[in-house]
């Protein structure tokens, strides 16, 4: 019986709360990305020739880790999601393997970002240098806070799972971070290519 | 009332209400003077009573803060206040100092006081809103601390609970944000800075906290909703009105000097501001839709439901109207800033004051089930009173402001200022009037402490 109950997901997933609060991260980056969009229209060639001195490569590789980070995180998910009463350390142990792996990428994430920012700063711009570099310092710093919230936020749910707090068909907290999570690596979607690539 | 020591709160509430009598009544003056500017003249001038006015406001919000504090914390930590005795002592002496300043305004000349203050020992004088004398921002810190002091080991001794963790960070923020009140660089774009970091990170972030939980005292206590899940929703509150309300001190940086991205940074994140605003109404409604208890004292509800909408439409909706840069351009400091200020002001922290006194004020006098009937029912006129005044006022200051600016600021055919409010005197007029509405508002309020039980 318990089974025809869980096959009714609960929509949305995690707590209502935190959609409250992915919307008003949407609706905060939706401006910043729609003010760059608009700046870049006035000034095309400022904004291609400021692009230069920023490293597509680095970016490239943050995005493949962010992505991969998200499909642990994912695997965390459905770990403690498909636990029984009988299952339910080896369920921990497998989600904790998991989110283990998604924090050591958004750590990677962080260092990767360090060092592209030391070079950035190295060169001595900053948020005044023009408009094309306030908006790449104002989104990445932006995002990069997120990125060392949201490892916070896996690491608390790592801990829980550490010592079996994940109980069968009670997945509202993992779902919780994984759905802040999962709203961090979207935003790196959409910047990336517009801040990075777009040309 | 559970616990004896709450009883301190009292006088608190009643100097509060006291001060708020004089505030309205300074400022009916001084809407008078926009009127007829050789009113009173030269026994007050316009800039001492508006001194008064926003002097009185802040420290009638800091004495409502402290009674609710007061009357709040032995029941959230569940015991009595660590000691009464000092509550009781900081509330002569913050009371003797805020009169004594008052004074001082009202019968000193402004650079004379600053002589008789050791303003040239460290200078702090002049600044508005911290206009006060070095002796009364001295004293400001002495009673916040003792305060702060005596709230946390209350708290340190009892039980901790959501309310009393965000109460006290804020009573915390509010302490350490006024020391920048000490602090004036010589360069005007660094003081601009500095004195921001006082006057908005109190009314934009840490007197959000404060406001919040007394909000979710009230709430807990006449609606009987579980704590945990009021308790969640303070924590979306708080945190969204943190993260918006620190950046959006990047709104006061537009055009004053500042770099450039300032107007972004303050532009997207206020633009954020209402948002929390807008869950608080959503707060207040739901938990009283979901009610598990009728109390008695529906007035009490009947407030913080206002507080949650007066505080949306003041703080957010009017604070939203200006607060994006090519806007800000053309309304900064016209009247439709004074717009937003006096109903940002009266929604989120008079209404607050207005809600835990409706509530905490009939229990501390003996009536655990709120005022009779016939009592509520003039307090629900003043109510109405109130807001409607407030809300008139606001819209003519808003029309004000905009006849400002487009008398001042759109296009080429400008106008000098007295022409320009020359041509606003008739909305003066309707704004004064309103005024008169707010005033006998507050009346009615007092006379509702009085009104008797018909069959007693």
């Amino acid at each position: 019986m318990s089974k025809s109950i869980s096959l009714k997901e609960a929509y949305p997933p995690g707590d209502l709360a935190i959609w409250v609060i992915i919307y008003v991260e949407f609706i905060t980056f939706a401006l910043l990305f729609l003010g760059y969009a608009f700046s870049r229209r006035l000034d095309v060639e400022l904004f291609n020739a400021s692009q230069l001195a920023v490293n597509q490569t680095s970016g490239f590789v943050n995005t493949i880790i962010l992505i991969t980070s998200s499909y642990f995180v994912v695997k965390a998910v459905h770990s403690i999601k498909n636990m029984t009463a009988d299952t339910l350390q080896e369920s921990n142990k497998e989600a904790s393997k998991w989110l283990l792996f998604a924090i050591l990428c958004g750590l990677a994430f962080v260092t990767i970002k360090i060092i592209e920012f030391s070079h950035i700063f190295g060169m001595g711009i900053n948020l005044s240098t023009n408009r094309f570099f306030m908006f790449y310092i104002m989104l990445t710093v932006f995002h990069f806070l997120h990125v060392i919230l949201g490892s916070g936020i896996l690491f608390l749910i790592y801990k829980k799972t550490k010592i079996n707090g994940y109980l069968p068909n009670d997945s509202k907290g993992i779902e919780t971070g994984a759905s802040y999570w999962h709203m961090v690596d979207l935003l790196w979607i959409v910047l990336f290519p517009l801040v990075y690539i777009i040309r | 009332m559970k616990y004896t020591s709450q009883a301190v709160a009292k006088p608190y509430f009643i100097f509060a209400l006291i001060l708020l009598a004089g505030e309205i009544l300074f400022g009916l003056l001084m809407a008078i003077q926009y009127l007829y500017g050789d009113f009173l003249f030269p026994l007050i001038p316009f800039n001492v009573l508006r001194m008064v006015h926003t002097n009185l406001l802040i420290v009638l919000i800091l004495f409502g803060f402290m009674g609710a504090t007061y009357y709040l914390i032995p029941e959230e930590a569940e015991r009595e206040l660590w000691s009464p005795k000092l509550a009781i002592v900081t509330f002569w002496v913050f009371a003797a100092a805020g009169v004594a300043t008052i004074l001082g305004y009202l019968f000193v000349p402004y650079a004379e006081l600053t002589e008789l203050t050791f303003n040239n020992l460290l200078p702090t004088m002049g600044r508005e809103f911290l206009e006060q004398p070095l002796p009364t921002k001295v004293g400001i810190v002495l009673v916040v601390v003792s305060y702060i002091f005596n709230t946390a080991m209350t708290v340190l001794l009892g039980r901790r609970t959501v309310i009393t963790t965000v109460l006290i960070t804020g009573l915390l923020g509010l302490a350490v944000f006024f020391l920048f009140a000490f602090y004036v660089p010589d360069n005007l774009i660094m003081d601009k800075f500095f004195w921001w970091f006082t006057v908005h990170l109190w009314v934009e972030a840490t007197w959000e906290l404060i406001m919040g939980a007394i909000l979710a005292f009230v709430l807990i206590k006449v609606t009987g909703v579980d704590r945990e899940h009021i308790d969640k929703w303070l924590y979306l509150i708080i945190a969204m009105t943190m993260v918006s309300g620190i950046l959006g001190t990047g709104h006061h940086f537009f055009y004053m000097g500042a770099p450039e991205y300032w107007l972004w940074i303050g532009s997207i994140s206020s633009a954020v501001e209402p948002l929390p605003f807008l869950l608080m109404v959503l707060f207040a409604f739901t938990m009283a839709r979901e009610r598990k208890i009728k109390h008695d004292n529906e007035m009490a509800l009947t407030w913080a439901k206002g507080t949650a909408v007066m505080a949306f439409l003041g703080a957010g909706v009017w604070g939203f109207f200006h607060t994006l840069a090519p806007v800000n351009m053309f309304t900064h400091g016209t009247q439709l800033t004074a717009a937003h200020g006096h109903l940002s002001f009266y929604g989120a922290y008079i209404m607050i004051i207005f809600t835990v006194i409706s509530y905490a004020m009939p229990i501390l006098r003996g009536r655990p089930h709120g005022n009779c009937a016939k009592a509520q029912k003039v307090e629900l006129s003043a109510f109405w009173m109130l807001n409607i005044g407030m809300l008139g006022l606001t819209l003519a200051l808003s029309a004000a402001g905009i006849v400002q600016i487009l008398d001042q600021r759109v296009g080429t055919d400008l106008i000098g200022f007295m022409e320009s409010q020359e041509s606003i005197a008739g909305i003066y007029m309707v704004r004064a009037g309103f005024g008169v509405l707010v005033f006998s508002g507050l009346l009615t309020y007092f006379y509702s402490f009085f009104v008797k039980e018909e069959n007693a």
